[in-house]
């Protein structure tokens, strides 16, 4: 369960080099992450009432790779797991995403995406933070995977390799996670690339009751061990692919771990 | 050793010579502007860099070392003009450096070279090309006039070239891109924005480009010193006070009701941060600020009076 420190507290034992105004080299603000991680404490505590398996498998200290699955019309889980991280690891972590280029693009979101340290998905960003000891956050399902349909919620659609390339030229160990719920807080029937041109974002997602405000679902996320690979980054394809695919399998089985303990929580209903 | 500093009127570059000298050179300057209460060791010519005059300086004083600070780099300077003297006034300096026996050219440039924009990564290194040049078509001849000088890398071996780019400063002349966005008591922001701002107390810049003199690093260098500062915590720490405005007003704004007349595209430099990574001049030189972000930020408020 998350632990009741208070949200500036768990800020102020990030072990992140913030200057004398409260900003890190990258722009993280603690005052920014204090409100961000009041709200998103609530979201993950109260509204969502996440359970975390496995923290202990993320390292307390230096560079680690978050690697997980998304559902539920935006990145909801992501959010979540950056929660997880923050409430529940002693000391609390930042775990830094890789977010879509039009975050930076809309006002607002370029604010507060860059002042609490979720930076474009740039492979120089990626790895210039790694080599700096950061906890990085990818989803290798990219968009594709947060415009799921209710329907195929857990299931899994192709990932990239990059993070793989880079887990082995940073020497990274990954951190595979399966996250179940958003699937259902979000359950779109609908994606529309219209409204989102419209928008400035890639598509809108809509449920059975319309807009996709989520609803109060409550949710699971499991962490499996550190997986390690042999490499400098540079191999060819097939053998990238091929831990690409371990990983993704053992997303797979996470959330299979994610739905059976959902299950049981929920006494035995469907997940 | 004889240094020649064209530009040397400019309020950085003067703070530059004074450097210079203090480290034991002797400093001839160049410049259209005058500096008339140039300090005792240091000559001024008042030439223009593109004139025949300045190749006559060339050859009688016979420099061993040139700092080229004779660029245009205000936003709100803008035109054929500022173009011609940055590109021709650098290729210039290049050809008489060559004719008359220089060793070792600096050219001090600006780290808005690399550009800002939403697809634009923190920390950018030297090997990375300039972006941005399609929003604000505006910085092509500083761009130009860098890669320019960049060339000479090879264009002319015998030639130590060092290429700087220095990110914005601050400090007492009060002059520069970032002191004249702040000279307001309130100071425009786009609504939904606040970038990075990186920058050096220009006491710092100057012993900055004074050890580049010294050690002679040949390629091309970002200088940075502190941490990289949000845009609103600068208005905030030097006393003035944020005015954030939608991004649509204040492209309607600008040119009218005391609005600096800045290109369109320049609002894309108050809207995404320039950081630069500084760490291949610090391994090339030694260099470390000794002036932090903090300091900086509250002399400069002393200093304005805010």
């Amino acid at each position: 369960m998350a632990r009741d420190d208070s949200i500036q507290d768990l800020v102020n034992r990030l072990e992140l080099p913030f200057n004398a105004l409260g900003v890190d080299p990258y722009g993280i603000s603690k005052k920014h992450l204090v409100t961000f991680f009041k709200v998103l404490g609530w979201m993950y505590r109260t509204y969502f009432r996440v359970h975390a398996q496995g923290i202990e498998n993320v390292p307390a200290h230096g560079r680690a790779m978050l690697v997980g699955n998304h559902s539920g019309g935006y990145a909801l889980d992501g959010a979540l797991v950056i929660a997880s991280m923050m409430l529940e690891m002693n000391p609390p972590r930042l775990a830094q995403g890789m977010v879509e280029r039009f975050i930076n693009m809309l006002p607002v979101g370029s604010l507060w995406s860059s002042r609490t340290g979720q930076f474009t998905g740039l492979p120089e960003h990626a790895e210039r933070l790694l080599f700096d000891d950061r906890l990085l956050m990818v989803f290798p399902e990219g968009a594709k995977g947060t415009s799921k349909l209710y329907k195929d919620r857990y299931s899994l659609v192709d990932f990239g390799s990059g993070f793989v390339r880079l887990a082995l030229k940073t020497k990274t160990p990954i951190v595979p996670l399966g996250f179940v719920g958003t699937g259902d807080a979000v359950p779109t029937v609908y994606n529309s690339s219209f409204v989102g041109k419209l928008l400035g974002v890639p598509y809108v997602p809509f449920t059975p009751y319309g807009l996709a405000a989520p609803l109060p679902v409550p949710c699971e996320v499991h962490y499996g061990a550190p997986m390690i690979f042999e490499g400098n980054g540079d191999e060819e394809d097939s053998i990238i692919v091929g831990y690409v695919d371990q990983v993704k399998a053992r997303i797979a089985e996470l959330i299979a771990d994610g739905r059976a303990a959902r299950r049981t929580r929920l006494g035995g209903g469907t997940s | 050793m004889k240094v020649l500093l064209a530009g040397i009127s400019g309020s950085l570059a003067r703070q530059v010579a004074l450097a210079i000298r203090d480290a034991g050179h002797e400093v001839i300057g160049i410049d259209r502007r005058p500096w008339r209460d140039a300090p005792k060791g240091i000559t001024v010519h008042a030439v223009d860099i593109r004139k025949r005059a300045a190749e006559d300086v060339f050859r009688k004083a016979r420099p061993e070392c040139v700092v080229h600070m004779a660029t245009i780099n205000a936003l709100t300077a803008g035109g054929e003009e500022r173009a011609r003297i940055n590109v021709g006034g650098t290729r210039a300096l290049f050809e008489h450096a060559k004719n008359h026996g220089v060793k070792h050219f600096v050219f001090v440039g600006r780290h808005t070279y690399y550009g800002a924009g939403p697809d634009s990564a923190l920390y950018h290194t030297e090997d990375e090309p300039p972006q941005g040049m399609g929003i604000y078509p505006e910085l092509a001849d500083l761009i130009a006039a860098d890669l320019f000088a960049a060339n000479a890398l090879w264009r002319e071996p015998k030639l130590v070239t060092s290429i700087l780019r220095l990110v914005y400063t601050l400090g007492p002349s009060q002059q520069g891109t970032l002191a004249s966005f702040l000279r307001g008591k309130r100071v425009p922001m786009v609504l939904g924005y606040d970038p990075l701002f990186q920058f050096l107390e220009e006491s710092d810049a100057a012993r900055a480009v004074a050890l580049a003199v010294d050690q002679r690093p040949r390629g091309i260098f970002n200088v940075a010193g502190p941490h990289p500062v949000p845009l609103g915590s600068i208005i905030g720490y030097t006393g003035r006070v944020a005015m954030p405005l939608p991004e649509m007003v204040i492209r309607q704004l600008l040119g009218r009701f005391g609005f600096p007349n800045l290109p369109r595209g320049a609002l894309e430099h108050i809207k995404y941060p320039i950081v630069v990574d500084g760490k291949a001049f610090r391994q090339a030189t030694g260099f470390v600020h000794k002036v932090d972000e903090v300091e900086t930020l509250r002399n400069y408020r002393l200093l304005s009076g805010a």
